[in-house]
């Protein structure tokens, strides 16, 4: 999806550090030139077209509750039903088909680990399908904000 | 006894007059997974849909980003709408007592987007090592990785790419607010 020149500016200042003040779209317009209402109808617009998912927080997931990444391998010809399986369960945030022999991928979040655990341990068992759980031993980098490289997008 | 969950856990200051009530946090917490509203002040809002006051949730949201509980606080991009169609998780078997070089190396390279450690699952799951690339197209990403394994001489390390092909779900985490 192809965005103007303006677009482009408001995702690249505004990835990280989004004012925390009384008008902070206001303060953006100023960086940006354009009207307070122009800044939230873009964002609107780009939340509209699924460019944007949310402005917000992201949480550093180890302070901020349980979360586990986990795996399964589901049969080929199931895989769309056992997708919906796992998205149907509680607390479940990303959920890819890979190309592997475990072939669905997803995490699941909760308040506490306790809660995780019971999570995981009740959708094993209405899969049918063993879980490959692979919690985070240790991150070396984890924020998702790249710098997006306009020019080489199609 | 568990330690209060970092939301709870507020300097007394950010009350200003009286004590922050404990729920009106937890409401916070709540709403912001779901994200900052548009609207002109989005931090009244969040006020009123929290029993707070609009300086009490500034507090305590700034409390939080120094704290490290919030890591960033801006848009969140959808990739794969912009046109990053190939995302690779590249997975590798690293001896133990190189992973945490190799991941802090793998975290410095330019297209590599996170990078972790995590446990094997012997014998369905030999490596430890997980990194992301979101890339345009599966031949540059394929590209990417032989410079870097090029570069970092891992020929002799063993390693898996899996390109997702379907994207079922990608939101943000909502570790307090209901699903």
């Amino acid at each position: 999806m192809r965005l103007d020149t303006t677009d482009r500016q408001l995702i690249n200042l505004f990835q990280r550090d989004l004012p925390v003040c009384d008008r902070p779209y206001q303060a953006m317009s100023r960086q940006l030139g354009i009207a307070e209402e122009e800044v939230i109808e873009r964002l609107q617009s780009l939340q509209d077209s699924q460019v944007l998912s949310r402005v917000g927080p992201v949480f550093e997931h180890s302070r901020a509750g349980a979360s586990l990444l986990a795996a399964v391998a589901a049969p080929e010809e199931q895989i769309d039903l056992v997708a919906a399986r796992i998205n149907h369960a509680p607390g479940v945030n990303h959920n890819y088909a890979r190309e592997h022999t475990y072939n669905l991928w997803f995490v699941m979040t909760a308040p506490d680990e306790d809660t995780l655990d019971e999570r995981l341990d009740e959708l094993e068992h209405q899969l049918r399908l063993p879980m490959l759980r692979l919690p985070m031993v240790e991150s070396y980098h984890i924020d998702l904000a790249f710098d997006i490289d306009w020019e080489s997008l199609p | 006894m568990k330690p209060a969950p970092d939301y709870l856990v507020l300097a007394p200051d950010v009350a200003g007059a009286g004590p922050t009530s404990a729920w009106g946090l937890l409401r916070l917490r709540q709403q912001l997974e779901l994200g900052i509203p548009l609207t002109p002040r989005p931090y009244k809002t969040l006020a009123e849909r929290t029993g707070l006051s609009e300086q009490d949730v500034m507090s305590a949201i700034r409390q939080w980003q120094e704290r490290g509980l919030i890591k960033r606080l801006g848009l969140v991009i959808k990739h794969r709408t912009l046109g990053y169609t190939a995302n690779a998780m590249v997975v590798w078997d690293v001896p133990d007592d190189q992973v945490q070089n190799l991941g802090r190396a793998l975290a410095r390279t330019s297209f590599i987007t996170l990078c972790y450690q995590r446990p094997r699952r012997l014998p369905e799951w030999p490596y430890n090592l997980f990194c992301m690339i979101h890339g345009v197209d599966r031949q540059r990403v394929l590209s990417q990785l032989e410079t870097l394994i090029a570069d970092l001489g891992l020929e002799q390390i063993p390693h898996a790419v899996l390109f997702s092909t379907k994207a079922y779900r990608q939101r943000g985490g909502r570790y307090v607010s209901r699903d």
